[in-house]
């Protein structure tokens, strides 16, 4: 159906002029879910009464001219980590089964005040635990362009959601490429922004120094646009930054004439797929004939990032994840006669594998003895790794490369081998220990068919050198390949 | 440097995360946790001295605001999630 292959801002600009309904948009989604949605399981929670009321409500406002932004009236989807008010909010385990929050993530908040329909919570690995969203305590996401292979993770149901036409965009978070990377394996544009640029309140918390919300969409329009209405400064969020230019959308410039664009050389080395190779670079050589200035640098400390990373991540998450208890919220083991008893076995039962393997490391790097070695050693690195980028940054303003070493995987084949697919994420972990914004866009298909990401990075606040870049990209890459399995 | 973690070492770890592993919960664990901490070890190839630690990449200081309740009683709907409640509060197993 040609409605659902509207972007989100086309799809405003049509309801905006009265030649389709919001109801008309929601009901199409709704439509799609039926047909697709038992393969690719997106959805931890799909609420079709109550986005059909919404978008009536919203569908009035819009008449009465009292929405007028431009996402107003469009469906979207939101990770199962943020908190919505009156819907259940899981994180994808067994231990929030049966969580609905008193309030509502500060990012959520303001699409809906901007006129965005919520139609569900998205699949994700536990606790966003993961890089193919099979930790997932409700089930594995497929992958739209290949349902035996995974959409990537964390936010895998919000990318594949997107790819599948089951929303129109959707919002994911992004700890260590959990925006970039199912983005890059679903061929859809994801964005994580410089941290502190989206509000945290109301994201259940992962690695809370890494953590950003941020947008998965169809194409580089709808990743500024739907920027512009996330984005705020929150006094609710303590590590929220002012910033005093919020107009991502005037970044949507065809020009990349002068921008200087470095490619890490130690970013093209062993592991890294020849197909994925090929095609980003290719991408590069397209950047350079709209003008840009390419050139490979060598960036320091890329293999560090990986240990870094899963040193402060799991440190922050064994605290973060004190807090599911069995108490106030979610599981309870039965039968536990004793308070120490309960939590123990509340936390055992509740908890998947992942997400203990990590809690168990977070303990050990924290605990007494231990803290200097691991735990202080990696935010020591994390410095050096943050002066390598500021370097980097002093010569370029992009650095271009892959999402990730390979296409999408086949489901089953990551999970048994932690370490291996811990690398998978070499391209995308550092940008979060340096705080620094990234956008993934799918830049070709390998032999299989399956999409290849090209990841622009840039400095902390550069938002819009990456948009500008993306989108001259995207003009001369012209429309991208849409599953060839999905029925419109 | 291969690390091994002992029997006492997932014991301690289980008490500080509140897990109770399994049997053979435990022996995955220990495997993982070293194989982790193996790839961790190669950190310390790097040389850190004098390098501060970054816990925060912006030089953000405490941020202060007025303690004024903004936010209306919600407590009947926040103790609905409860696993169990006694008069509005929430309720668990013995304490002692």
């Amino acid at each position: 159906m040609e409605l659902l292959n509207l972007t989100a801002v086309k799809l405003a600009e049509k309801i905006k002029a009265g030649e389709v309904s919001a109801v008309d948009a929601v009901q199409a989604v709704l439509a799609q879910i039926e047909k697709t949605e038992e393969t690719y399981n997106c959805y931890v929670t799909i609420d079709r009464e109550g986005a059909l009321a919404e978008a009536e409500r919203v569908q009035r406002e819009i008449e009465a001219g009292n929405l007028t932004g431009p996402l107003a009236g469009v469906p979207v989807a939101i990770k199962d980590n943020m908190c919505t008010q009156g819907m259940l909010t899981t994180c994808s385990s067994k231990i929030l089964g049966n969580f609905i929050p008193t309030f509502s993530s500060e990012a959520v908040v303001n699409l809906q005040k901007a006129g965005a329909i919520i139609i569900g919570k998205t699949n994700m690995d536990e606790f966003a635990m993961g890089s193919t969203t099979e930790t997932s305590a409700f089930g594995a996401t497929r992958n739209p362009w290949n349902d035996a292979h995974v959409p990537g993770g964390s936010s895998g149901g919000s990318a594949a959601a997107v790819a599948a036409n089951e929303c129109f965009y959707a919002l994911g978070s992004d700890t260590g490429g959990s925006i970039r990377q199912p983005a890059g394996y679903c061929g859809v544009v994801g964005m994580k922004p410089t941290y502190g640029t989206v509000s945290r309140y109301g994201l259940i918390a992962y690695g809370s120094s890494l953590d950003q919300i941020g947008p998965l969409c169809k194409d580089v329009t709808d990743c500024a646009t739907i920027m512009e209405v996330i984005a705020s400064h929150d006094t609710k969020d303590s590590t929220s930054m002012p910033r005093e230019d919020y107009n991502f959308t005037e970044a949507l410039v065809d020009d990349v004439r002068g921008m200087k664009i470095g490619i890490p050389r130690d970013y093209f080395g062993e592991g890294l797929d020849p197909e994925v190779a090929a095609a980003v670079k290719a991408a590069a050589k397209v950047l350079e004939e709209k003008g840009a200035i390419v050139e490979e640098f060598d960036l320091d400390l890329v293999g560090y990032a990986i240990p870094t990373y899963y040193t402060i991540a799991a440190a922050e998450a064994s605290s973060n994840l004190e807090r599911f208890d069995g108490v106030k919220y979610g599981y309870r083991a039965e039968d536990a006669d004793e308070l120490h008893r309960m939590y123990k076995r509340t936390r055992s039962e509740g908890f998947g594998p992942e997400v203990k393997r990590r809690i168990m490391l977070g303990s050990f790097v924290l605990s007494s003895g231990y803290y200097d070695a691991y735990y202080l050693k990696a935010l020591k690195v994390k410095a050096l790794i943050k002066k390598a980028f500021d370097e980097a940054f002093a010569k370029y303003d992009i650095i271009l490369g892959p999402v990730a070493p390979t296409t999408a995987p086949k489901l089953g084949e990551s999970l048994s081998d932690p370490i291996k697919m811990y690398l998978g994420d070499i391209y995308t972990i550092s940008v979060n220990l340096a705080g620094l914004p990234g956008i993934c866009l799918p830049c070709g298909l390998d032999e299989k068919g399956l999409p290849i990401g090209l990841q622009l990075i840039g400095d902390c606040f550069a938002e819009k050198k990456l948009i500008q870049a993306a989108y001259t990209y995207e003009m001369a890459r012209g429309a991208f390949e849409k599953p060839a399995g999905r029925e419109e | 440097m291969a690390n091994v973690i002992s029997d006492e070492t997932i014991e301690y770890v289980g008490i500080l995360a509140k897990l109770e592993l399994s049997g053979e919960e435990k022996e995955r664990a220990k495997k993982d946790m070293a194989d982790m901490l193996d790839y961790i070890d190669q950190l310390s190839e790097l040389d850190t001295t004098d390098v501060e630690p970054m816990s925060h990449i912006f030089p953000l200081h405490n941020v202060f605001r007025e303690d004024v309740v903004t936010n209306g009683d919600d407590s009947a709907n926040t103790v609905k999630n409860a696993p169990q409640e006694k008069d509005n509060m929430f309720r668990v197993p013995r304490t002692f």
